[in-house]
């Protein structure tokens, strides 16, 4: 064995080179962001992504073995959700005020999220399995996934839409919602955490911190609001 | 540091443990932040050391969500098979969702007289 492959054999048994290959590969991407001016065409999550997913092809390393490393990283999902607890209850009284918009929105979108992706891959031709595990796809991870189950769609190709939801919405927020001509950040805010959640979220709080709040709350709510539309919409749908 | 680790994870561990108990349809995450909340409410001084550790935290939430994305790579075959489909339902989908959620966001805001 010569010494580039004995140390090979060392970084593919350690969880140390692929943890240190996300934390590099999101380095270059936040540094890409930066390059192109803070244009939310260049959002880090995707760049990181395309540069991870190219790595593990050519070493032709399986995704278990990349995320033996990267579930440190995965793992601080959990306390980051809770974290959101400190904003929310920072800005508690504009957030007390917005209730009403809030809940109407928060019907309206997650009804809109679920018809409108479940009627149109139906109508290019998707298959049913694709369209049951894509109907909830605006809800964060594990309460799409747990939806998905109950539906008889694939856990794990939703996880798969779920992030490419999140990728998009935190793409296209930002220009959608100029070129919608809506400035109130609360609105900004929950409305890319109900589309988009915890991606959506990490995107609003990039842009400020009250908008980040509302995604917060959508991010949650459209959890609930999902498990209980997502069973009554698809019976309609049939 | 080590104390608002301690707070977000007893808060996370009582959501996980409460949701599988009372057989909620809530993460526990989701359930622990709703519990963190309630303690901030109550000014318990547990809560207080936390603020800072958790914006910190929040700061790179979106680095959290890279090793899930790298998981997109486990479905390539049926992405590639049903690409235009799916591509298509998901940025339309997600656009309207946004669009629809934010205009009637503000309309309700709006009619209500503030702002």
């Amino acid at each position: 064995m010569g010494p580039v492959e004995r140390v090979w054999v060392y970084l593919s048994a350690t969880p140390l080179l692929w943890l240190a290959a996300t934390l590099l590969a999101y380095e270059m991407g936040s540094w890409i962001f930066r390059c192109a001016g803070g244009s939310p065409l260049a959002n880090p999550v995707p760049i990181a992504v395309a540069i991870l997913i190219a790595l593990l092809h050519a070493t032709g390393t399986p995704y278990e073995t990349y995320f033996e490393g990267a579930q440190f990283v995965h793992f601080l999902l959990g306390p980051a959700t809770v974290a959101l607890a400190v904003p929310l209850y920072q800005n508690r009284v504009q957030v007390r005020q917005a209730l009403v918009p809030m809940l109407t929105a928060l019907v309206a979108g997650s009804a809109t999220a679920i018809l409108s992706a479940v009627a149109l891959a139906r109508w290019l031709g998707a298959s049913s399995e694709t369209l049951k595990s894509m109907a909830p796809k605006s809800a964060t991870t594990p309460i799409a996934m747990a939806i998905s189950e109950q539906i008889g769609g694939l856990p794990s190709l939703t996880a798969a839409f779920v992030i490419a939801t999140g990728i998009v919405g935190a793409v296209l927020v930002t220009p959608l919602l100029d070129a919608l001509r809506i400035r109130d950040w609360r609105g900004r805010g929950f409305s890319a955490g109900v589309a988009a959640h915890g991606l959506g979220t990490a995107r609003a709080f990039q842009v400020n911190e009250l908008a980040g709040t509302f995604a917060g709350i959508g991010l949650a709510l459209n959890g609930v609001a999902t498990a209980i539309l997502v069973p009554i919409l698809l019976g309609w749908l049939r | 540091m080590i104390t608002a680790l301690t707070v977000l994870l007893g808060c996370q561990l009582a959501g996980e443990v409460a949701a599988r108990l009372l057989g909620l349809p809530l993460p526990g995450p989701v359930l622990g932040m709703l519990l963190l909340f309630v303690l901030l409410l109550g000014r318990v001084r547990l809560a207080e050391p936390v603020r800072e550790p958790a914006q910190g935290l929040l700061r790179y939430f979106s680095l959290l969500f890279v090793p899930a994305g790298v998981g997109l790579m486990r479905h390539a075959g049926r992405l590639r098979a049903e690409v235009l489909p799916i591509a298509i339902a998901l940025v339309v989908s997600t656009a309207v969702t946004v669009a629809v959620t934010a205009l009637v966001f503000q309309l309700v805001a709006r009619a209500k007289g503030e702002r």
